[in-house]
């Protein structure tokens, strides 16, 4: 098993036509996932590829029961292709946009809680069952099929992660960046549910940085809720406090949100936190013996 | 993006949260001028920096004559002030605040920022104004009063009341408090802020509320909705580096470090500061060229680590996936040729044709060192910064 997405997925492409959006439907097809819609405002009855294209997301949903969508819509919409999509019952939506403002964000992210859609990001680069269904931008043949849940806050930072895994024979149920933003739809504590309730998920790895307090809450929650080991890894040591490190969520504000008191939270809970990111996946292969 | 004080408190005006009479000046006749306009003792002389702790770095001060004043206006204009947020090295005021003295009974603070966890915004208001309210969080929570606002909703009547009563203020004091909450909630909401604060928010002896001091900062991805707020800007106040990059779209933060990096990615860009630093060098700055990481990047940030003079060395770290090593690599070796490098170089790439991208970097003729992993790159780079 996996969550969020797997065999079932039916895709959709918001922003399917333009430059971003045409490449990583076409990755996403590549790997196996089932492409059923794009929409673009105006380019209803076009095709992209073979993909049928229409002007809103309820039309989309209507006509090729898409019920996963994926959004590359720029920041000044893209709070507004999130809604669209919620309104519309999908069920699961993935917000790759980079640099929404927060306070559109803070409004949808309501919205969202509101109803039955899980948003994922957004500034995310997506989530992959490996095997299954890659919903985002990761290079897909890094993965393998396996048994270890990956959920991060970052995206190349998570490529490395998935990478030393897969050569250290740790295999992913399912992998998935929740975005740099200060205010997003899917945090550490959200994925760490799904992946206490997915059988097939054996183990977590968790990848944090600097700025907020995810990783704390979350330590706290794996302390009472999860039952399955965890590896974290936070990223962020050397950050100077004040300054927004390229994530929009990325900073020290006064002595909050350092990598050194997550570490410290987190190793309190019994997270295994590797502090040498090149032994990440040696350390996994050991800490879930495989 | 932060902006000055003076310039928050024009703000402040625009919306009517009431302020100190006074204007900003930018040299000593000015200087002068406002203070016999102003035509009150005594008044303040404020530098005006990004920076907090003015105060206590000797740049906030008290003139009780007109002379007094033009002496401590020519002493602060100019003056290269050190607080704690400034840095050892400090910063040059170029433009001072000269505003009335107010006959103070009280100080509160007054503060908006936004709360991840709960997606919402959080009013804060406290008595124990004119402190760090860090530290008044961390030795009083107790003396904090909290308000959660969510955008969506708007801020309530009753929270204004609750905020007010909180602070035990004086009837007519109330009545002028919870005006300003409005106020300020529609300033942080009409022009993206990401923090407001009053520190302090003095009640006068004649039971005036007035804004004493005025922090704003805003929120960048919303800048392109704000341009007069971008008209705020003053590049004087940044690294002089950072600006430059920024006219590239690059991500750099400057440091004190010589190891120079230039990694695709923020998270894996801080993860490769933290890795050079644990294998025992030091970074000389953070630099994200973007997930994509294309040629004309590469070069654009090879030009930005090497105008750094402290830079001993140049660890590149890019994680390619989908992105084809070859190019990469010819890309490097292109940039590297065009900008003339003069220190040496480690490189760590992984993604597709990653062999291919080795043999060029290998056949280039360029001092580069290919190597095998992250750690193995932080120890070679280790390794250059103990023998430079």
């Amino acid at each position: 098993m996996s969550i969020l997405v797997d065999e079932n997925t039916r895709l959709l492409v918001q922003g399917i036509t333009g430059k971003e959006g045409q490449f990583h439907t076409r990755q996403c097809v590549e790997y196996g996932t089932t492409v059923v819609a794009g929409v673009t405002p105006g380019k209803g009855g076009q095709h992209m590829d073979s993909i049928p294209v229409f002007n809103t997301v309820e039309q989309a949903r209507r006509e090729t029961d898409a019920n996963v969508s994926m959004i590359f819509v720029p920041p000044a919409f893209a709070a507004d292709a999130i809604m669209e999509s919620v309104f519309a019952g999908i069920e699961v939506v993935v917000a790759i946009t980079e640099g929404i403002p927060v306070l559109d964000m803070m409004k949808v992210y309501h919205v969202v809680k509101a109803g039955s859609s899980h948003l994922i990001g957004p500034n995310c680069p997506g989530i992959i069952s490996p095997g299954k269904c890659k919903v985002g931008i990761m290079p897909g043949p890094i993965h393998r099929e396996g048994i270890v849940g990956v959920v991060s806050r970052s995206g190349t930072l998570t490529y490395e992660v998935v990478d030393q895994l897969t050569k250290n024979g740790v295999g992913q149920s399912t992998c998935l960046g929740i975005g740099g933003d200060p205010v997003i739809g899917t945090n550490f504590i959200d994925a760490l549910k799904l992946f206490e309730a997915d059988p097939d998920t054996r183990g977590i790895v968790m990848v944090g940085e600097i700025g907020g307090s995810a990783e704390e809450d979350a330590a706290e929650f794996i302390v009472r809720e999860v039952s399955k080991p965890v590896i974290g890894f936070v990223a962020g040591l050397t950050a100077p406090p004040g300054r927004r490190m390229g994530h929009a969520g990325a900073i020290i504000s006064g002595s909050s949100g350092t990598a050194q008191a997550k570490i410290e939270a987190m190793e309190k809970a019994g997270i295994t936190v590797v502090r040498n990111l090149g032994e990440l996946g040696k350390t996994a292969a050991e800490v879930f013996s495989v | 993006m932060n902006i000055h004080e003076y310039q928050a408190k024009e703000l402040f005006k625009k919306f009517d949260i009431p302020i100190p009479r006074g204007r900003v000046a930018f040299n000593l006749k000015e200087a002068k001028e406002i203070a016999e306009e102003l035509a009150v003792l005594p008044v303040v002389v404020k530098a005006q920096i990004h920076a907090g702790g003015r105060g206590k770095g000797g740049g906030v001060k008290l003139a009780a004559s007109l002379e007094e004043a033009a002496k401590v206006a020519g002493e602060i204009l100019g003056m290269t002030l050190v607080t704690h947020q400034t840095g050892p090295e400090g910063k040059k005021v170029g433009k001072i605040l000269i505003e009335e003295g107010l006959d103070i009974d009280k100080e509160l603070y007054l503060g908006v920022v936004p709360d991840r966890a709960t997606a919402s915004l959080v009013f804060m208001a406290s008595e124990a104004g004119g402190m760090d309210i860090e530290e008044v969080a961390a030795s009083t929570p107790e003396k904090i009063i909290k308000q959660q606002v969510r955008p969506g909703e708007g801020l309530q009547p009753f929270q204004g009341r609750a905020l007010a009563y909180g602070l035990n203020l004086e009837p007519e004091v109330v009545k002028q408090f919870i005006p300003v909450v409005a106020k300020l909630y529609n300033l942080f909401m009409k022009h993206d802020c990401s923090l407001v604060e009053i520190n302090p928010l003095v009640i006068t002896r004649d039971k005036k509320l007035v804004a004493l001091d005025a922090k704003i900062n805003f929120d960048d991805n919303a800048l392109y909705r704000q341009q007069e707020i971008e008209d705020y800007r003053d590049l004087t106040e940044e690294e002089a580096l950072e600006v430059e990059a920024s006219k590239y779209n690059l991500n750099y933060i400057k440091l004190d470090g010589n190891i120079g990096n230039m990694v695709n990615g923020a998270g894996l860009a801080m993860a490769t500061m933290d890795i050079i630093k644990l294998a025992g060098a030091e970074p000389a700055n953070f630099l994200d060229v973007g997930g994509g990481a294309s040629a004309e990047m590469v070069e654009n940030g090879f030009r930005i680590i090497l105008s750094d003079k402290n830079v001993r060395g140049v660890l590149i770290n890019i994680f390619g996936g989908i992105l084809r090593c070859d190019i990469l690599a010819r890309g490097v070796v292109e940039a590297a040729n065009k900008v003339g490098i003069q220190v040496p170089v480690v490189i760590r790439m992984e993604g597709t044709n990653v062999e291919e991208g080795r043999r060029i970097l290998d056949e280039s003729g360029l001092a580069l060192q290919v190597a095998a992993d992250v750690w193995d790159a932080a120890s070679k780079v280790a390794t250059i910064a103990k023998s430079a």
